[in-house]
């Protein structure tokens, strides 16, 4: 059963014009803003198969900056985010690459800067507004995008992960999916835990004062 | 928790429940959410669905590519100042549904039913049927349940996606869910939401997705226009006792295999239908330019 509530059906609310070329887009700009976990001041955007073929007339770019922006796909200001976001000073560029093959026509490789940290996603939107993170700085994910999930980057030490699965008991939440992955040891790692259950700001705010933890980003 | 539409039937039946009640039963069961949450969920949505309809009918709504807007607003005025020739209560509904896709369009916000692109047709039903059956705001609410009840076994027993399955897995669900959740509202039995809902996926079987240059607008407003006038037809025929002779998750079934039958050219890529027509390539020219080139995605 990949849609578990009436409200993948009755929903989600959006600004159109595609559940796929621009909700879909502006989540996982948004995803690439959170795991960066601070205001980026440069952002490239290379877009891939249809969303390289469309991206201008479905506003799959205006959605992606608004992501950026921290917007959701609902945010009213979101047609006007290529205009906000220049004057916030934030230099997003756009390519369109038709040429490299991608599994999914919906598929877009985010890279981004605060000035001093350093993020980028491959991310595929893959109908109805939901996505799919494919790839965070590097690391491989597989996140299929049917149950919500928290994508968790940290510090490779001992405690991180049960710290983490512990915070998410409390909260009476199941966990039905998880994944770390790490460069090497001791180093940054990442974590995908995909839940039952819808995942709360208040959890967000919790994990992220974690010790260990950097940044959280959630995909619902 | 109900995974056809027959589940859904025997379960309200043997609870003596109407369907939305059993949608919301299963909410409930699934995301332990309690009921006031979800109701009051459901009621935010139904206040987007509105304030699209009113913009799309009172504002002047242009998209970006200039391929749609406006059309909602004529048929608005000609409703009111002609003797139209399918009726108000049709009309009224084929309206509101255009005018909440050409809000989509133009990027305006909407609340996507089951997908953006098919967002007019459940919500132009609905806001259709208001003056005549003046069902108050919880039956309103109601109606999404019931909706979304028959759009959940479609997505999960075949597909909302026009890339996956055409435009009968959008449009045409969105067709069979605002025939079956008008039947409920009207009075009808849990069976006759089945057929009402049967009749008339069954009747959009095989209807293609070919945007034109690509963009949510044309044919999108006006499949959506026809999706709102074919749901209360089939609405009308399951309540006068007509059945559908399939039942409605083997159409529900074969419409899935239909959409697997059909070519990657008829399936939201803009290669084949009315965007590969003379025409339909000019505007895709004009609006992404001469080099706008022809892909085909992978599936």
């Amino acid at each position: 059963m990949n849609y578990r509530s009436v409200f993948d059906i009755i929903g989600p609310v959006m600004v159109g014009p595609s559940s796929s070329h621009t909700a879909g887009a502006a989540k996982i700009g948004r995803v690439a803003r959170k795991l960066l976990g601070t205001v980026p001041i440069k952002a490239a955007v290379t877009l891939y198969g249809s969303f390289a073929e469309t991206y201008q007339g479905h506003g799959t770019d205006v959605a992606i900056a608004a992501g950026l922006l921290d917007f959701d796909e609902r945010n009213p200001n979101l047609p006007d985010s290529l205009s906000i976001a220049e004057k916030q000073g934030m230099q997003i560029t756009f390519t369109a690459d038709k040429q490299t093959p991608v599994d999914h026509p919906n598929t877009v490789r985010i890279s981004l800067t605060d000035g001093s940290e350093m993020m980028e996603i491959v991310g595929v939107s893959i109908g109805g507004g939901k996505i799919e993170i494919n790839e965070v700085n590097g690391f491989s994910v597989s996140l299929s995008g049917s149950n919500p999930a928290l994508l968790v980057l940290h510090h490779d030490r001992y405690g991180a992960v049960a710290e983490v699965a512990g915070m998410i008991a409390t909260y009476e939440m199941n966990i039905s999916y998880m994944q770390v992955s790490r460069k090497q040891k001791g180093s940054l790692a990442l974590m995908v835990i995909q839940t039952d259950e819808e995942i709360g700001d208040d959890l967000v705010t919790g994990v992220s004062h974690l010790p260990n933890i950097l940044n959280v980003a959630v995909l619902t | 928790m109900f995974q056809t539409v027959e589940e859904l039937v025997k379960e309200a039946n043997s609870q003596n429940l109407p369907l939305s009640e059993v949608m919301i039963q299963t909410e409930i069961e699934t995301t332990g959410k309690n009921r006031a949450e979800i109701i009051e969920k459901m009621s935010s949505q139904l206040t987007v669905m509105e304030k699209a309809v009113q913009r799309g009918l009172h504002e002047e709504i242009k998209s970006r590519s200039g391929l749609s807007g406006g059309d909602a607003r004529l048929l608005k005025h000609y409703i009111e100042h002609n003797e139209s020739l399918s009726g108000s209560v049709v009309l009224d509904a084929v309206s509101k549904a255009m005018a909440t896709n050409e809000v989509n369009a133009a990027m305006g916000t909407i609340c996507a039913t089951p997908t953006a692109g098919s967002a007019g047709v459940v919500p132009g039903v609905l806001f259709g049927l208001q003056p005549k059956l003046n069902p108050t705001r919880d039956q309103m609410i109601a109606f999404l349940f019931t909706a979304g009840a028959f759009g959940f076994v479609v997505a999960n027993n075949a597909s909302i996606s026009g890339a996956a399955g055409g435009c009968q897995a959008e449009v045409g669900s969105a067709t069979g869910m605002a025939a079956a959740a008008a039947v409920e509202m009207a009075g009808g039995t849990a069976e006759q939401s089945a057929h009402a809902m049967a009749i008339a996926l069954g009747n959009l079987l095989g209807l293609i997705c070919d945007p034109v240059a690509g963009l949510v607008e044309a044919p999108c407003v006006k499949r959506n226009a026809i999706g709102a006038s074919s749901a209360l037809v089939a609405a009308d025929l399951a309540l006068a006792g007509i059945k559908s002779v399939i039942p409605c998750d083997e159409v529900i079934d074969a419409m899935y295999r239909v959409g697997r039958m059909m070519p990657t050219a008829l399936r939201e890529t803009a290669l084949g239908g009315l965007a590969d027509t003379k025409t339909g390539r000019a505007l895709k020219e004009r609006i992404f330019g001469i080099n706008a080139k022809r892909s085909v995605p992978k599936e």
